[in-house]
Formats: structure tokens, sequence, C-alpha cells
């Protein structure tokens, strides 16, 4: 294990000012904070048009007809298109399995599907003519929860599925299922002495980035089309667009635009084939703009959940057994739902120790909104559903549930479930030990001489409580994430380095593909070309897909990746360099031969540290350019059976300790704290890694009390697409967020980094939980926890399935339910 | 219609204006001024907060008609009129003249856009409001897109309350949503700006 | 869609008597909204903000004469004293931003059960001063609101001001939402102590199909603090007075279950906040009698 904080891998030891471990500021910050920073919605073309999306009032339904005429009709609309105007015999598309019409046919799966598009000269005009496009629907029956997926008589969502999951599903009805076997569960169950089961209920979240969905499509002379787009991987929309388009791949030019923000929700298409048909058809350039209403339609959202657990202990606190059931619903398509069982199955015991496993993680076709990638894929339903179990455990074994976790916590070499060896360090013994001794923040800080401070009281500005039924509770989590994409994806990505003198100065250009979302990796970039080659200017350019795929930002991986394939290819460069370094300047110094050569402060060094020559000498006019693809060790398909397999690259660890206030009349909470420890290998931006860390730990404190998308049970339409109704945290229900970051390094990744952005969201859901469970002694079993259920005013009749659809909550003053203790 | 005001202390003129469009609309599709954001168009984000006669509003909330005549002071002109508040010490002064003219998000700008060496990472020979500088430094910005309408409203309250503490921030902040920093580095830029105007101040 | 601008008072009057149907709009929280959005089309959109003396206020000596676009901002910061209850609800309208723009004239022609000021309105006693080319009529606060989202103006009616009854007593705001700031509330209590007429007022939101006062309930604790002699004695009112009065107040609404909050979830929390809001005014009433005492 190497010392805390120092880079592992390094291929040279420069210490060039901007380099990697520094907190380097944003390269596009200034745009940023003038507001000249160009995103997807402030594009403008000259002679530019509007499109419009007409999407389905219905969730499940027969097309019977479609009347486009009055629409087409009117004045400053320039073209109406449905699946029959479509240009090519490829109609679908789709992450993983193409079965996501471009525009409806025959049917609609869910409400908000997208039937017709409109591009007009005005956007009022544009959805005036939408809305005089008469459709007419025979609706069908509903499929919105297990019971009514696999039930005998059930409507098949898809009837003629051919993908590759199909063969082996237990339903068509069902998109993946994974289950992962390992020991003998029932056996080791008979050595416990508790047992402790209990079943969850994962709200759908929605990524509720800022920027809506939106881009510009240009018509080429050439007849292709030039996207302006926000996305997290240009070249996986590449290969979805241009098939509908009928068009070669080198005719779709693609630059990503800004991106206000991602979190798994650009991963799947919105409106780029739209956007392009309406350019091609009319031969304008056509700008969509989603608002925020159909922002809630435009994307996948996190998979809600149904979870079933068993743990079993012995008395000393050893885990001797996990089952799990995890029914994710997937909505009408596919997207990501695939490999998202494949995350949740293989990461559903936690970061612990356990030898007997029995585990089966499904998502379901339904008539819900389509579900899919979203930070933390998959193991975030399971975290909140594993930690909430090692609290019951805990209890049941009157252990403190800190202790009870660091009893069974994994660490370097243990197995998962899946049978891979974690062979880097697994400090979550000592994360938990991190965060529990951090001073705790002071008790009743809402006091002041004049009074209560409201806005530091549960309710805030809405002066519900002077302090009256306000208690405070304490609780943690832990959760592992892997980092990169899995299961034998060929995970890659592509880096073109340039170095080149430019007035009179060495500059590096480094062109990736590589979506910035904001995360930073342009600033990272950067950062590992300045360490890599010496030079203190560098040049990123904006991503496009005029270089190789780099890959999606998404499963923490960015970094890791492209981070990885810019390092290899300033390698290549440097070696290029000293190459022309030798040719020319050889004859006249001896350690151009001897001496192991570093590219330092625009020069050429020897590791003693003799200057040979600048780099502006050794370069004269030649440029030196690699495009170079790099990739990450391979990993493997987890058996469809038993589920073993090495399908992971990378795990990443993170703990939360949140403290809550709980007015526990109103039912309202007020989180004190939320602090987090994580191991991120090697900081390589200290400031971005804490500002991950932080948003990623609001993110999942929003889960915990207050963000959900509501599905109407009966329906299948969605409640609330508004940010009016959807509520995201204010500034004033964050508390403070003091972060520990540890750094272990993982010899396997470049300069020993660990995936830092998806960690922080999973355990600080089940932290929140699991402290105002401490508040309030209830038996909290569904995220996100609203009043009614800590004040026992739930719905009588909550209808099973989705969104407050949930079992009845316990009434106040239950205690944890369903435990039974084996005698010893 | 017609409508006519004033934005970063320039006349601008706007025609053909749908009477249903809102103020955010017209000085982002109509005035090349796309810094305000377009979040949710429903008043609750603060994505799009302009300052309307010195006061901040969400724009999206404003008919376009009703700015006729009215000032309006966006996070382009938000620089300029804190280097006049600075200079004029007027704090609060009805607009800002003489701002760099706001340079639409065009194609070419698209084209042109790359991130910038080490010169514009710290800001240098740009530049920029108190408050902007801060966000840069605290890394108070991460996707961007509600950094503008934070950045109005940030600037507006240290322009009456110099010294806040921080309940004072969340709640003069509590309009804006942020889904990327957890708004931990928000505070911390705000904090920052308000230690640098009073170490200003005490020199 | 037309746009009207009426420079005075006068000509919004006489636009709206020509275009019934146009559509007033000052601070745009409500019909902006609509509009981005798509869900209304009106056919005029008649502009408030030019209008000068909307935004100005008189305090006389009952009644403040409140003008219909007066902003949030200023009716929390600068009529605290004077209206306790609407600046405490004020300060929980949305944020800051729609703070600086919405004022209760909106909230009155909109009439939504949601509507922040109502319940404050209810609870201090106020008169809505509409208006047409037909003349000028106050209508009670306790008339106003006749059905959800619908209220007691004619066709040719605008909301010039709201006259609120200035506080002989303390008063009290509560808002429960699902968040800290920026929520629309699930439900809502006002209530005001009126010593110089020895009632306590009410006004529920969110918990019925209009803003309520609970009548019973008002009743019930009047007689209670009449009989108990409290208004003189400046003793705490009797826990089981309180409790009585807050179920009562939770009786009093008529809820429905909805995508921000459960019926009976409201009704519990109506009761909760009817018997913290009594409290705090009440031993702020006590408060102050102790120190008039102290001083005579």
């Amino acid at each position: 294990m190497t010392a805390n904080g120092a880079p592992t891998g390094l291929t040279q030891g420069s210490t060039t000012r901007g380099g990697i471990g520094e907190s380097t500021l944003r390269p596009d910050g200034v745009l940023k904070v003038t507001g000249e920073f160009a995103y997807a919605s402030d594009m403008w073309h000259e002679d530019m048009l509007w499109g419009q999306i007409l999407r389905s009032t219905v969730a499940h339904a027969e097309i019977v007809s479609i009347d486009t005429s009055e629409a087409l009709a009117t004045a400053g609309v320039y073209a109406v298109m449905t699946y029959d105007d479509l240009p090519t015999d490829v109609r679908h598309y789709g992450l993983e399995i193409r079965d996501t019409p471009v525009l409806a046919h025959g049917k609609v799966r869910h409400h908000g599907e997208p039937v017709a598009i409109v591009a007009a000269d005005h956007p009022e005009t544009a959805r005036r003519a939408a809305a005089k496009i008469r459709v007419e629907y025979r609706e069908l029956p509903l499929v919105t929860d297990e019971a009514s997926a696999t039930a005998p008589d059930a409507v098949l969502v898809h009837e003629h599925r051919t993908d590759h999951h199909s063969g082996h599903v237990p339903h068509p009805n069902i998109v993946h299922r994974q289950p992962i076997v390992r020991g003998d569960a029932d056996a080791a169950a008979g050595r416990a002495d508790v047992i402790v089961e209990g079943d969850y209920c994962f709200g759908m979240q929605d990524q509720a980035f800022l920027g809506p969905e939106s881009g510009l499509a240009v018509p080429g002379e050439d007849g292709g089309v030039d996207l302006y787009i926000a996305t997290q991987w240009l070249h996986s929309d590449l290969r979805q667009i241009a098939p509908v388009l009928g068009l070669p791949e080198d005719k779709v030019r693609m630059t990503l635009s800004g991106v206000g923000g991602a979190f798994g929700g650009r991963e799947d298409l919105s409106m780029q084939i739209h956007a392009c048909l309406l350019a091609l058809r009319t031969g304008k350039p056509v700008k969509i703009v989603y608002n925020r209403f159909e922002s809630f339609f435009g994307h996948v959202h996190r998979h809600p959940a149904r979870l079933h657990y068993e743990h079993g202990a012995t008395r000393d606190g050893r885990l001797t057994h996990v089952k799990c059931r995890i029914v994710l619903d997937g909505g009408a398509y596919a997207s990501a739902s695939p490999a998202v069982v494949g995350n949740a199955a293989s990461l559903s015991v936690g970061p612990y120790v356990c030898e007997d496993v029995d585990i089966e993680a499904l998502a379901l076709y339904s008539n819900n909104p389509p579900c899919g990638a979203m930070r933390g894929f998959g193991a975030v339903q399971a975290c909140f559903a594993y930690e909430a179990q090692m609290d019951k455990v805990a209890a049941e074994l009157g252990l403190d549930p800190v202790e009870f976790r660091r009893i069974n916590a994994m660490e370097q070499g243990t197995l998962m479930p899946t049978g891979q060896r974690v062979d880097s360090p697994a400090p979550v013994a000592e994360l938990l030990r991190r965060v529990k001794a951090m001073p705790m923040p002071p008790e009743r800080q809402w006091e002041s001489s004049e009074g209560a401070d409201v806005r530091q009281l549960p309710g805030g500005l809405s002066n519900t409580t002077h302090g009256e039924g306000v208690v405070r509770g304490v609780g943690y989590a832990v959760g592992i994430k892997n980092v990169g994409f899995s299961e034998g994806f060929d995970d890659y990505s592509t880096a073109r380095v340039r170095l080149e003198v430019a007035g009179g100065r060495p500059v590096v250009t480094v062109h990736t593909a590589m979506a910035e979302v904001g995360q930073g990796g342009v600033t990272v970039h950067a950062q590992i070309a300045r360490t890599e080659l010496g030079v203190a200017e560098v040049t990123i350019r904006p991503a496009d897909t005029q270089v190789g795929s780099a890959g999606s930002t998404s499963a923490s991986r960015q970094t890791y990746v492209t981070g990885g394939a810019v390092r290899n290819a300033c390698e290549l460069v440097r070696e290029k360099v000293l190459e022309i370094g030798r040719r020319r300047l050889g004859p006249y110094h001896p350690a151009w031969a001897t001496a192991e050569l570093l590219l330092e402060g625009g020069k050429v060094v020897t590791d003693g540290g003799e200057v040979l020559a600048d780099l502006v000498d050794v370069l004269e006019d030649e440029v030196v350019e690699v495009e170079e693809e790099w990739r990450h060790r391979p990993t493997e398909p987890f058996d469809p059976r038993t589920g073993q397999g090495n399908g992971h690259v990378q795990y990443s660890f993170a703990a939360h300790r949140a403290v809550v206030e709980v007015d526990t009349e109103l039912g309202l909470v007020k989180v004190i704290e939320l602090a987090c420890a994580q191991d991120v290998g090697k900081a390589l931006n200290p400031l971005s890694v804490v500002g991950q860390i932080q948003g990623g730990t609001v993110q999942g404190l929003g889960i915990a009390v207050m963000e959900e998308i509501v599905v109407d049970p009966v329906t299948a339409k969605v409640r609330n697409p508004s940010f009016t109704d959807y509520l995201l945290p204010t500034i004033l229900d964050t508390p403070a967020l003091p972060v520990d970051v540890l750094e272990l390094a993982d010899d396997h990744a470049p300069y020993g980094l660990r995936g830092v952005g998806e960690a922080p969201t999973l355990s600080s859901t089940p932290a929140v939980l699991a402290a105002i469970r401490d508040a309030t002694g209830l038996a909290l079993d569904r995220t996100p926890v609203r009043p009614e259920h800590l004040t026992g005013t739930a719905a009588d009749q909550d209808p099973p399935g989705g969104a407050r659809n949930v079992t009845p909550s316990a009434p106040p003053g239950a205690l944890t339910k369903s435990h039974t203790a084996r005698g010893t | 219609m017609r409508v006519n005001l004033t934005v970063n202390g320039r006349p601008q003129e706007a025609d053909d204006v749908w009477e249903g469009e809102s103020l955010l609309y017209v000085l982002r599709e109509r005035m090349g001024l796309p810094g305000s954001k377009n979040a949710c168009e429903q008043g609750e984000c603060g994505s799009c907060t302009v300052r309307l006669d010195c006061v901040p509003v969400c724009s999206c909330l404003v008919a376009a008609g009703q700015a006729e005549g009215r000032e309006v002071v966006t996070v382009e002109g938000l620089a300029e009129y804190a280097r006049q508040r600075a200079e004029g010490g007027a704090t609060g002064a009805r607009g800002a003249t003489g701002v760099r003219g706001g340079e639409s998000a065009s194609l070419d700008a698209a084209r042109r856009w790359q991130a910038r060496g080490t010169d514009s990472q710290t800001g240098e020979n740009i530049e920029l409001a108190p408050v902007q500088q801060a966000f840069i430094e605290a890394g108070a910005v991460q996707c961007g897109f509600c950094t503008p309408g934070l950045l109005v409203a940030a600037d507006e309250l240290l322009e009456h309350h110099p010294d806040p503490t921080d309940e004072d921030i969340r709640e003069a902040l509590s309009g804006n949503l942020c889904r990327c920093t957890g708004y931990e580095k928000i505070m911390d830029a705000v904090r920052l700006a308000a230690a640098r105007r009073s170490e200003g101040a005490g020199a | 869609m037309d746009f009207l601008r009426p420079a005075s008072w006068e000509e919004a009057l006489a636009a709206k008597a020509e275009h019934p149907t146009a559509v007033p709009i000052a601070g745009g929280t409500d019909v902006m909204v609509e509009i981005n959005f798509d869900h209304r089309r009106p056919e005029y959109l008649m502009d408030l903000n030019r209008v000068a003396d909307l935004t100005e206020w008189e305090v006389g000596e009952d009644f403040v004469r409140l003008g219909a676009s007066v902003p949030y901002t200023r009716i929390m910061e600068d009529l605290r004293t004077e209206l306790p209850g609407l600046a405490l609800a004020s300060h929980t309208v949305a944020s800051p931003q729609i703070r600086n723009r919405g004022g209760v004239g909106g909230n009155l022609g909109t009439a939504s059960p949601a509507g922040d000021a109502h319940p404050a309105l209810l609870a201090a006693g106020a008169e809505v001063e509409a208006e047409s080319v037909r003349g000028t009529r106050r209508i009670p606060i306790d008339a106003f609101y006749t059905g959800v989202k619908r209220n007691a103006l004619a066709p040719d009616e605008l909301i010039r001001a709201v006259h609120v009854r200035k506080a002989d007593g303390p008063q009290q705001f509560s808002k429960v939402g699902t968040r800290n700031a920026m929520v629309i509330a699930v439900c809502a209590f006002g209530l005001a102590v009126h010593p110089d007429t020895r009632t306590v007022r009410t006004g529920i939101g969110s918990a019925a199909p209009t803003p309520i006062r609970a009548t019973a309930a008002e009743e019930f604790l009047n007689a209670a603090l009449e009989e108990g002699g409290f208004w003189d004695n400046g003793k705490v009112v009797t826990p089981s007075a309180v409790k009585r009065f807050a179920d009562l107040c939770a009786a009093a609404c008529d809820p429905i279950d909805d995508v921000r909050g459960t019926a009976a979830y409201r009704r519990h929390a109506v009761g909760v906040m009817a018997r913290r809001t009594l409290t705090w005014t009440w031993e702020s009433y006590r408060g102050a009698r102790r120190t008039t005492e102290g001083a005579a």
C-alpha cells in the first residue's frame, strides 16, 4: 500500500506547475461566470426553425389514427413528421436493445412517448401546430408492477422480442434477470443466531439536471448534418442516429455543446434524431429545447425498486448469509436496464464479507416511464436496503451499528459474491472510523439570543416549530460502487495529443470526445498533460466526433479511462519528442543516450536535473501528434445462472454520517450535517474531488427526504412533472458537508486513482434514513420519507407498485419489524 | 409587438415579440444574451435571475411587455455593474452603462469555443465582478447552468449585506437551485467574496 | 393574444370593462407559468405594473390599505408591526425573487387554496377593495373565496387593494411543506389574537376547497377564554382547551389526497400548527400584558 496521497504509476517524475494533485481551476470557469459559455439551448443560427414534439397523453394505447393536415396547413409550419415519414427501415434505437421507436409506431407504451414532430418559425407556432395534430388512441390494459407484468394473462409490453436477453428471461416482460449464487445460503442460515428480513421500496428519482435537453441540427451541403448537442457520449449517439437518417457516420458530424449537468440522464437519446430529421426534411437549421415539463418525459429516470432482504448473523456479529431479491421497474423501454440489473445484483451485499449468498435481481418492462442510468446505477437502490438491514441486525444483536459494520467490513483480498477478488485497497472499516471520528455539530444550534432561528429548524422559513417536537438522530452508512463499464464490455477511450511550438513556446493540445458535463474532466486532462509533458500551456479542444470515442461520461469512469488515454497519448508523444531530440541533438551531449530523460518546465532534462535542451529547440517546426485508444484491464460477463465472474474493473467506497433533527409531530426533517469519508485512490484535483463528493451526497439527501417522480398506479401517468412538485434540495435544505478524503492508491489505475462521482450518492441516503429512524424509532422502509410516513398519516389504501403507492407505513411508535431471533 | 428596454446599460429594441413571450426569451433569443438560463421557466430554480430596475427577479415570469422602458442587468453585465458600483460607491445605482456588448452564442461562437489555457483559469486579463472571481476560485462552478442566476442573487446579497451570516446566505440563495455542487462550494464562494470585500474596505 | 398596457387605474378599469376576459398580470407568478407551459392562452393580457398606486400602502387608524401589487418583500420588511401575520406568511412565499415581484392581489385573484396570504388575511380580518367602471365595493375576506380557484369578483372587476385590520395583538403563521424553502403549502395555518374584541381568529390554507376559517374552533376558544377570565388574568390557557381548539381546527378541514400530501396528514398537521401558534401567540400576549402591568 502506498503512502496516502502519493500518486502511483507516474510515467515521469515531473513537478510542472498545474499538474496532477493540484486544485487547478476550471478552464471553462470564466466563460461560465460571465454567461458566455454556450450551452446546447443557447445555440442560434440565422434562419433557424424550432422543433416541437407531440407526446402521448396516455400510457398504453393503440394509435388508431393520426391526422396532421391541420398542423401542416398552419402558417409558419415547415414540416410535420410521424413514424410513416421516417426515411429508412431503421426506425428504432436503444443503448443496449434497439426497442425504442424514433416516433411511436402503432402504439404508445408510456405517458409522454413521442408521436409526431413539428418544425416552425417560432416556438409558439410549433406548439400551436402540434396541438392541432389529432391522434386517436384506443387504450390498452396496463402493466404497472411485477404482479401485472408476470400474471398468466399479462399484456406483453413488447410482443416480439429478439434481443439477446429474451432467451434467458423467465417472462417476456422481464428485460433481464441476474441471479448470483455462492456458497450455500440455506445451510448457512442454520448457523445464524439471528435472522432479519425486510421489504423495502425505493422511489423513482429524476436526474433533474438544470440544463434541459436541447440541440441544434444544421443540414450540410453534402447531404449530411451537423449536430450541436448536450450528451454524455457522442459516439454512442452517433451509432444510433446515423442509421435512422440513412447517412454514413462521417456525414453526421457531432459537436458537444455546453452540457448543463447529466447524472445519467443524457446517456440515452432525447431530441437528437428528431432535430436531424426535421433539419434534413426542411433544409433549415432546427433547434429543439425542452421545457422542464417535457424534460421529465424526455429522459429515463432512476429505477424505482422493491427489495426483499434476509440477513443472518451469529451472536458475535458475523454475517452468516444474505438472501435478496431486487425488482427494478425498467418502464416501457430497455435503456440501460440490463446493466443496472448486473450492478444491483453484483453489489447487493454491500462492502461486507459474506461467503453464502443467494441473490436475484431483475428489471421489468412496464408501461411506467422508462428508467435507465442515473448516478449510482443499481447500487443506490441496493445500498439503501442492505444498510437498513445492517442496522436492524445490529439492533437485534445489541451491537453498535458502526461496530457491526466494522466486524464484517471487506478489505483488500475479500471475495465479492461474484467470486471476484477485490485486488486493491478496500478501506471500509477505516472510512467508517474516520466519519465517526469527525466532531459532532453542536446541539440546539438554532437557539439564539433573539429566539429560535427557524432557518435552522425543520420546516425552515415556513415557521412550523420553535423547537417543539424536535428530536435529533444520528445514522451511519457505507457503500460500494463499481467504476467503469463492466461485464466484458470493451471499455476504452481515445485521446489525441499534439505538441508543437507556437508563439515561441511549447504548446500542448488535447483532443478527446469526452463529454464535459460539469465534472471537470477538462481540468484534469490539462493537468495530466502538464505532468506528463512538462508544458504549462495546454489547450483542450472541444469534444466532437472528429476524434475516436471516449466512451460515456458515466460510471465514474472518465478520469480513469479518458484520463488514462490522455496519459498514454502523452507518453507516446514524449517518446517521439525524445526520439527527435536524440536524432537532432544527441551527438552534442552523451546524456541523450545514457540518462533517463524527462520533460519539465518546457525543457528536456536528465533525471539528475541537468537541462539538455529547450523543447522549442528540439521541435523547431515539427509537430508531434498521437491519437491512441486506451483500455483498462478487461472484465468478464457474469455467468447467467450463478453470477460468477470477474465482472468489474474497480470498486470505490464512501461512508456517511448523517445528523438530522426531526419535528416528530409534523414529520418534517432538517439534515443538520452530512459528513462523508471517501477513498479516491489519488485526488488528481482535490477541489473537484470534494465538489463531486458533496454534489453526490446532496443527491442522496434528496432521495432520502423529498425527491420522487410520482406515477399514478391506475393510469401510469406522471403526476408531478415540474419543479413545483418534484422537489430538489435547496441551499436551505442542505447542511454543512464535511469531507475526509482518503487516498490509497489502486495500482491498476492511472496514478492510483479511483472513480469518485458515484460512491457518495450511495451511502448518503441510507445514512439519512438511519438518522431519522434513530430520532423517531420508526421502521422506515421506503424513499423518500414524507411527513405522512413519520406521523402515521399515509393514505390508508396505498395501492402497490411505484410511487406513493407503497406498503402502508408503520404507525408511529412501531419498532423494527419482522425479525426472528433463533435460540442459541 | 415592439419592446424597448435598457439591458446592461444599452438601449435595446425587439420587434415582432409574441405577447406571451417572457423577458427571458427576449433576452436569450432576440437580444443575443443567453447568459440568463432557461432551466425551469416556472420560477422554481432561479437560473434566469436578472435585476429588473435593480431588483432580482425571475426573468421567466416577467412578460416581455412588462419590461418596456425598464432597466435590466444580466450576468453578462454583472462585472461592469459591480465595477461602477465600486467606483461610484452608489450601491443599487439604477442600471449600469457602457457594458461589453452581449455577443450571441452563435454557431460560430460554439465552433470557436475552446477551454482556454492557464491564463483564463485565473481570470487574468478579464474583468470579473468579485463574486464571479470567487465562484471560480472556490470551485462553486461545475456544469455552470445555475451559475448566472446565483451570481446575480449573490451579488445583490453582498450589495446590501456585506457581512452575511451563513444562514443569511442560505436564505438569500434559497431561490436558486444547483444540482451539481451540493451548495457547499457556493457557500464558500460567497464567504470568500464577502471576506475580500471587508478586507478591501478595511484597507 | 393582445397585450394591454394601461397607464393608470382608470385605463385599467376601462380596459377590463371592454375586455372582461382580459387576464391581469402583475408579478407574473401564476400567469406566466401557465403561459410558459402552454396551459393558458388568454385573449388579452393586461399588465398592471404601470399602475403605480397598486404598489403603495397606507397605514390608517384601524386598517392598512395594502395596494394589490405591494411586493411580499415590502410586506415582510416594512409591515411587520402592523401586519405581523401577513408578514410571516409573506416570508414563506416561494423565493426571494418571487417575493420581489408577487403581491397579495395575485394570491386573491388566483384564489388557490394554497395561496400563502389567505390564512393570514382570514385571521387578521380583511376586506378586498374591488373596483370596476361601475364603482367600488369592499368584499369581506370571509365572503371572497367562493370555490376552488374561484372568487367573488365580477368579470369586469379588478382588485385594487386589500384592507387588512391592523394587529391589536400577537399573530402567527405556519406552513407545512416538504422542503425548507421555496415550497407550495401542503397546508398552512394563520392565527391572530385580537385583545380589543377579545377574540381569536384563524385561517386555514390548502386543507379545503377554499381557504377557510375554523369557526367552531374560534367560537369554542373565545368562549373558553372569556369564561376562564384569561384575557384579564393572563394565565396560560389550559392544555385541555388548547387541545380541544386544535382538534376543532383539524375537524374544520375538508382536505384531499394529492401529490403533495395526504388528507389525513393535512388534518393532523393543521391540528399541530393550531396548537403551536395558539401557544406562541398566547405566550406573547401574556408577555405583553406583564410588560404593560409592570410599567403601570
